[in-house]
């Protein structure tokens, strides 16, 4: 079943819950999966966000997220002048996506700080999203769930040093997902979780020897 | 865990639990949430409901500039006291187009199952509720039941006009509103299974042809039409009449007349009202304005 708060709701700003509330969260989910306030993103629209975005506001929705709003924030209509204030350059395209959900969105984002980030993720219905690649690795995460997203090496034991410090802690894994783009390379573990993970965890976890990033998205409040 | 109206009406039967009752024990154990709290994000709900038809102001206007102000009229017209369909149905009326207004003009609303049909249960619901007759909290009750209904449908057919035109959105709002109604009202679960068909059935078939792809035109209006309609299915049901079809089967039904309906007539604005002379004419319009 799905939970009856997505069918009475979410409470959002309008018009619509896929083009809005849903760029919205993907504009959120960039900004904390880079880790830092965003400076320069490009993004790329494709299939019905491309067409029909503007009309909806999915382009001021994608910016208000990625300045950190929430889809239930009065101020996304002025996104694009709180990017001025606080110094965010953005750019829209379109694209052709091959085998991509018609409401789907490339970011491309940088921080200042030399951290920058390319997430594929599509506005799958309902407000409700799903990232689909990340940095150019397949992924499949929604946000429903409190998500760790670690960037290690390819070294045995890895993920059972970063599960092994989760079960310390009682934190129960939901769902999760391993992928490298080739043997050696970076790997990028997906880990969905129950219970939210702390500051003290994330910590334990990004010190582990062959973890080079770690980013961590809590799942909106009750 | 809800996968059909018989289900729950099962539930009822086994629980000895009201409706409502039966879909919090659903969430209960679906998020893991204490009933607790569990009610107060639904009561939570309500207040956003309220607060969207509060904060309506007549001079918003859409992003085509084709929506808002309406909201206004009707109620300055209802104020006359000479309406053809009385003061209740005006306010139902008013308080509909005052929510789809306020979503197509960027404002805050609850998704009820979808932005787009966001005015359909606030109509009903208000409108009960300002009459001051029903406390507070057997609306947030009854909520559930709209809740419960809206995750039948879309378990069992759906609930985004993409997939299954308006009918499928629209009309479940409006199943959605005529079993709350109904249920408020003291209804047996039957008879509040009763409303849901008909409601249903009444708007089978509805196309999803937004002008320019926008939710504006024809949306704002469609949900009065989905809210009068719970209202007549819910006095229909209370009255003792019964939908001939069983209401999983009418839901059954919408789902497949839903992946029949051409693609035209789901959401892609290439079918319906959109092509009209004048639905192209705004799109032409929109189009010049973005490049």
């Amino acid at each position: 079943m799905l939970d009856i708060f997505d069918i009475l709701g979410p409470v959002m700003v309008g018009p619509s819950s896929s083009h809005t509330a849903g760029a919205v969260r993907i504009g959120n989910m960039a900004r904390t999966l880079l880790g830092g306030e965003p400076r320069t993103a490009r993004i790329l629209l494709h299939g019905s966000f491309a067409e029909t975005g503007r009309g909806h506001g999915t382009d001021r929705a994608l910016i208000a997220g990625l300045m950190g709003l929430k889809p239930d924030d009065l101020d996304i209509p002025n996104s694009f002048e709180m990017a001025a204030e606080r110094g965010l350059e953005f750019s829209f395209e379109t694209v052709s996506l091959r085998d991509a959900h018609p409401n789907t969105a490339v970011l491309e984002v940088e921080d200042g700080d030399g951290h920058s980030l390319k997430m594929q993720a599509a506005s799958i219905g309902g407000g409700r999203i799903r990232v689909d690649r990340l940095n150019d690795v397949d992924v499949q995460f929604t946000g429903a769930y409190n998500t760790l997203i670690i960037r290690s090496l390819d070294i045995s034991g890895e993920l059972a040093d970063v599960t092994r410090e989760l079960s310390r802690r009682k934190i129960n894994i939901a769902n999760m997902s391993l992928c490298r783009s080739k043997r050696g390379g970076a790997v990028l573990m997906v880990i969905e979780t129950d219970q939210a993970v702390p500051p003290v965890v994330r910590t334990l976890i990004a010190e582990l020897p062959g973890v080079a990033r770690l980013t961590y998205y809590e799942k909106e409040a009750e | 865990m809800l996968d059909s109206m018989e289900e729950i009406f099962q539930k009822i039967e086994q629980t000895g639990k009201p409706f409502w009752e039966v879909v919090l024990d659903a969430d209960m154990e679906e998020r893991q949430v204490t009933r607790e709290a569990s009610l107060e994000k639904m009561r939570r709900t309500w207040l956003a409901m309220l607060e969207a038809d509060d904060t309506y102001r007549a001079d918003r206007r859409s992003v085509s500039g084709l929506v808002g102000g309406d909201g206004r009229k009707m109620r300055d017209y209802a104020a006359e006291g000479d309406t053809i369909c009385g003061d209740f149905l005006s306010e139902v009326i008013a308080v509909a187009l005052c929510t789809g207004e306020s979503n197509a003009c960027m404002r805050k609303i609850v998704a009820a199952p979808t932005a787009g049909a966001c005015g359909v249960l606030p109509a009903v619901l208000i409108s009960i509720w300002r009459q001051g007759r029903t406390p507070e909290e057997e609306i947030v009750k009854t909520m559930y039941v709209a809740a419960g209904i809206g995750a039948v449908v879309s378990y069992r057919a759906c609930i985004a006009g993409a997939a299954g035109g308006c009918q499928a959105e629209i009309g479940t709002a409006s199943a959605m509103a005529a079993g709350a109604l109904t249920a408020l009202r003291g209804g047996t679960p039957e008879q509040i299974g009763h409303a849901v068909a008909m409601a249903l059935k009444n708007l089978l078939g509805l196309i999803c042809d937004p002008v320019a792809g926008l939710v504006e035109v024809p949306c704002v209006k469609r949900n009065v039409v989905g809210a009068v309609n719970a209202v007549s299915c819910a006095d229909m049901a209370l009255a003792g009449i019964k939908s001939r079809i069983p209401v999983d089967q009418v839901i059954e039904c919408m789902g497949d007349v839903g992946r029949r309906l051409p693609v035209e007539f789901r959401e892609t604005a290439l079918g319906g009202l959109a092509v009209t002379p004048f639905g192209q004419q705004v799109k032409e319009q929109m189009e010049k304005r973005d490049s």
